[in-house]
C-alpha cells in the first residue's frame, strides 16, 4: 500500500509493477497492448478512490454544516439574550421576549422519567434473552423487541394520545391523585388535572420508544462476556443471577452505559411521540407530572412553520441548537464507552 | 475433654451448616425474584408491540377503502381520501433513496476498504454514528435554513434533501459493516489477477455483500417512511394533487400529524388508516430486509 498524493493506492495490488521485468529483459512486447488499460485503469482507481473520499468528506461536512447553519440561523437570539435565554422561562412572541427554560426542562423531565422506566425493563429484557429463553425463542422475541423499534414515531404518538392517554387518565392518574392528594411533596407532584396528557404520559411513552434501543446493546454486549468467565462463576456454585450482577455486567459496564446514554439520545431528540402527548402548553408553575408542558422539540414542531422571520425563528432555532449540543455530548460519550468496551474485548481476544 | 471438644465442634458445624442452608436459601430466593423480574421484563416489552399493533390494525382497517388511493385529503367533515399524501411520500421517499444510496455506498465503501490509516475514517465514522441517532427534527432546521431560506419557498425537493440526509448514515453504516464481512481471500484472488482496486470492489467485494447492502437500503427507506419532523417545515404539507416538487408537497405523516390533532372525526378517522398503511409498510421492509440477510 502506498499513499499517493493523499489517495490510498495499492501499488501491489495494481499492476504497474509488472511490465518492469519484461521490460529489462528486453522483450517489450507485453508493453503496447498493457499500456493503454493500465493508465486508465489507474485513472479509474484514482477517480473511483476520489469520490469514496468525497462520500465520506460530504458526510464531516454535514455535521458541520448542520452546526453552522444553526449557528447562524440562531444569532439574532444568541445575541440578544446571551446564555441567559437557557435560565428564563418567558416566551411570548406577542410581547417577542424569548426564553428556553420552560422546554428545556420538558425535553429533560421526560427523558428523565423515560430513562427511569427504561433501563431496569431493558436491563430484565437483556438479561432474558442471553441467560433464560430457551433457544428456539431467542430470535423470535429478539425480533419483536428490534420491531418495536422500527415502529414510527408518529404511531406511538397517535396511540399515545387516542388509546394510552385516557386509559393512563383512567387507571393511574386518578388513583394515583386520589392516594396522595394529603401528601406533602408527593401531592404536589401528581397534581393538575388527570386527562392523560403531560410530561408523564409522553415519559411514559419515551420509555416504550428506547426500550428496544437499550435492551438490544445490552443484550450485544452481555454476548461478549466471554463463555469461560460466566463459567467459571458458575462452577463456584453462583446463581445465574450472581453471575449477571457479580460477573457479566462489572465486565460490560461500559458498553451498558453506552447503551444507556444512546437511549438517552433518542429520547431527547424524540419529536413526534413527544408532541402528540405533551399538552404543548409554556408554563413552569407547577411541577406536576400530570401537568401539560412543552419540550424543544415539540415547540418546534407547533411553532416553528408559523414563527416569523425574525427573533421568535431565531429563538426556535436556539432552541434546536440547545438540543444538538446535548445530544451531540450524549451520543458522543455513549459511541465512547461503547468503544472502550470494544477495545478491552480487542486486546483480551 | 477430648470428647467436649468433639462434640462442640459438631455443635458448631451442625450451626455452620444450618446457616449456609439459609444464605444459600436466601440467594436461590434472590435469583428467583431477579429471573421472574427479568421475565416480566420481557413480557411487558412485547406487551407494548401487540398492544399498539393491535389497536393500529383495530381502528386502522375500519378506515380502509378503496377512495384512500383516489381521492384527495378532504376538508373537515367531508369523504375523501390520502392519494396526494400517499403520492407525496411516495415520490419525496423514492428521490431521497436515489440521492441518499450512493452517497452512503461510497462512503461505507471508503470506510470499509479505504479507511485503514490516517485521520478521515474514524472521524467519518464516529460523525456518522452521531448523525445516524442525532434529532431528525434538528435536520429539518438545517434544511430550512440552507433550502427553504435560500429559495423562499417550502418545497418537495427541501423535503428530499432532509430525508436523503436521514437515509446517507444508515446506508453507510451498514454498507461498511456488510463490507468488512467479505473475507479477505476474495479480495486477495481478484487482486492476484492484476484487478484494478475500483474493479475488485465494484464487481467482487460490493457483489458479495449484495444481500447485505440492499438491507441496508431497505432499512433506510423503512426509516424515511415514518418520518415527520424533518418534513414539517421542509415540505410543510398541501391539501391538493401537486406533483409539482417546487411546490409545498403532502406527505403521510405531516398529514397524519394534522389530522390526529384535529378534532373532526373523519380526520381522525383517516389518520388511523394512513398510520395502518405506513406501520405495515415499515414492519414488511424490516421484515423483507431480515429475510434477506438471513439466507447470505
Amino acid at each position: 500500500m502506498q499513499d499517493h498524493k493523499g489517495f490510498p493506492v495499492s501499488i501491489t495490488l495494481t499492476a504497474p509493477p509488472m511490465p518492469q521485468p519484461q521490460r529489462q529483459s528486453g522483450t517489450g512486447q507485453a508493453q503496447p497492448p498493457t499500456r493503454g488499460p493500465l493508465i486508465s485503469a489507474q485513472l479509474a482507481d484514482r477517480l473511483f478512490a476520489w469520490l469514496a473520499r468525497s462520500a465520506a468528506l460530504l458526510t464531516l461536512a454535514s455535521l458541520l454544516g448542520i452546526l453552522i447553519s444553526l449557528l447562524v440561523g440562531a444569532w439574532p437570539s444568541i445575541s440578544t439574550y446571551g446564555l441567559g435565554f437557557l435560565t428564563s422561562s418567558a416566551w411570548d412572541p406577542v410581547q417577542n421576549d424569548y426564553g428556553g427554560l420552560v422546554m428545556i426542562y420538558g425535553t429533560l423531565a421526560t427523558s428523565l422519567i423515560a430513562l427511569v422506566i427504561a433501563v431496569p425493563v431493558s436491563f430484565g429484557i437483556a438479561l432474558f434473552l442471553t441467560e433464560l429463553s430457551p433457544a428456539w425463542l431467542k430470535r423470535p422475541l429478539g425480533t419483536a423487541i428490534e420491531l418495536l423499534a422500527a415502529v414510527p414515531s408518529i404511531v406511538y404518538g397517535m396511540w399515545g394520545l387516542m388509546v394510552f392517554g385516557p386509559i393512563l387518565a383512567t387507571w393511574v392518574q386518578q388513583p394515583l391523585q386520589a392516594l396522595l392528594s394529603g401528601v406533602p411533596y408527593l401531592g404536589a407532584l401528581v397534581s393538575g388535572p388527570p386527562v392523560g396528557i403531560g410530561i408523564l404520559s409522553a415519559g411514559i411513552i419515551l420509555a416504550i420508544m428506547i426500550i428496544p434501543f437499550i435492551a438490544s446493546v445490552m443484550r450485544d454486549v452481555f454476548e461478549v462476556t466471554p463463555a469461560l468467565l460466566k463459567e467459571s462463576a458458575y462452577g463456584l456454585g453462583a446463581t445465574t443471577w450472581e453471575v449477571i450482577w457479580k460477573v457479566v455486567l462489572p465486565y460490560t459496564k461500559a458498553g451498558v452505559l453506552g447503551g444507556v446514554m444512546l437511549g438517552l439520545g433518542r429520547a431527547l431528540g424524540e419529536t413526534m411521540a413527544v408532541t402528540f402527548v405533551i399538552g404543548n402548553m409554556n408554563q413552569l408553575n407547577s411541577l406536576s407530572v400530570f401537568e401539560a408542558a412543552n419540550s424543544i422539540t415539540s415547540a418546534l414542531a407547533n411553532e416553528f412553520a408559523e414563527a416569523g422571520e425574525g427573533l421568535h425563528q431565531a429563538s426556535l432555532i436556539y432552541l434546536g441548537l440547545v438540543l444538538f449540543f446535548i445530544t451531540f455530548v450524549v451520543l458522543s460519550a455513549s459511541k465512547l464507552l461503547l468503544a472502550r468496551l470494544q477495545k478491552a474485548e480487542g486486546a483480551r481476544a | 475433654m477430648n470428647a467436649a471438644t468433639t462434640s462442640q465442634k459438631l455443635l458448631s458445624r451442625a450451626a455452620l451448616d444450618q446457616a449456609r442452608g439459609r444464605r444459600y436459601a436466601a440467594r436461590k430466593r434472590v435469583n428467583q425474584v431477579a429471573l421472574t423480574l427479568s421475565l416480566a421484563a420481557m413480557a411487558f416489552g412485547v406487551f407494548w408491540l401487540v398492544w399498539i399493533l393491535w389497536e393500529t390494525l383495530r381502528l386502522g382497517l375500519s378506515g380502509l377503502s378503496l377512495s384512500l388511493f383516489t381521492e384527495m385529503t378532504p376538508p373537515p367533515n367531508e369523504a375523501g381520501g390520502l392519494a396526494n399524501a400517499l403520492y407525496g411520500s411516495f415520490m419525496m421517499v423514492l428521490l431521497a433513496t436515489f440521492v441518499g444510496t450512493p452517497v452512503g455506498i461510497l462512503a461505507g465503501i471508503y470506510l470499509a476498504e479505504y479507511g485503514r490509516r490516517g485521520w478521515l475514517a474514524p472521524a467519518t465514522r464516529f460523525v456518522n454514528d452521531i448523525l445516524l441517532s442525532a434529532p431528525s427534527i434538528v435536520i429539518g432546521l438545517f434544511v430550512y435554513t440552507v433550502v427553504v431560506l435560500r429559495f423562499k419557498s417550502f418545497s418537495g425537493w427541501a423535503g428530499v434533501v432532509a430525508l436523503a440526509l436521514i437515509v446517507v448514515p444508515v446506508v453507510i453504516r451498514t454498507t461498511e459493516n456488510m463490507l468488512l464481512l467479505v473475507p479477505a481471500s476474495l479480495r486477495e484472488a481478484a487482486y492476484a489477477l492484476g484487478t484494478p482496486k475500483w474493479k475488485v470492489i465494484t464487481l467482487v467485494t460490493l457483489r458479495a455483500a449484495r444481500a447485505g447492502v440492499i438491507t441496508g437500503v431497505l432499512l433506510a427507506v423503512a426509516r424515511i417512511a415514518g418520518e415527520t419532523a424533518p418534513l414539517l417545515f421542509t415540505a410543510l404539507n398541501n391539501q391538493f394533487w401537486s406533483g409539482d416538487l417546487s411546490k409545498p408537497m403532502a406527505s403521510l405523516p405531516v398529514t397524519i400529524f394534522k389530522f390526529a390533532m384535529s378534532p373532526y372525526e373523519n380526520w381522525q378517522q383517516l389518520a388511523w388508516a394512513a398510520v395502518f398503511l405506513i406501520t405495515v409498510a415499515v414492519l414488511a421492509l424490516n421484515i423483507l430486509a431480515r429475510v434477506l440477510t438471513r439466507q447470505k
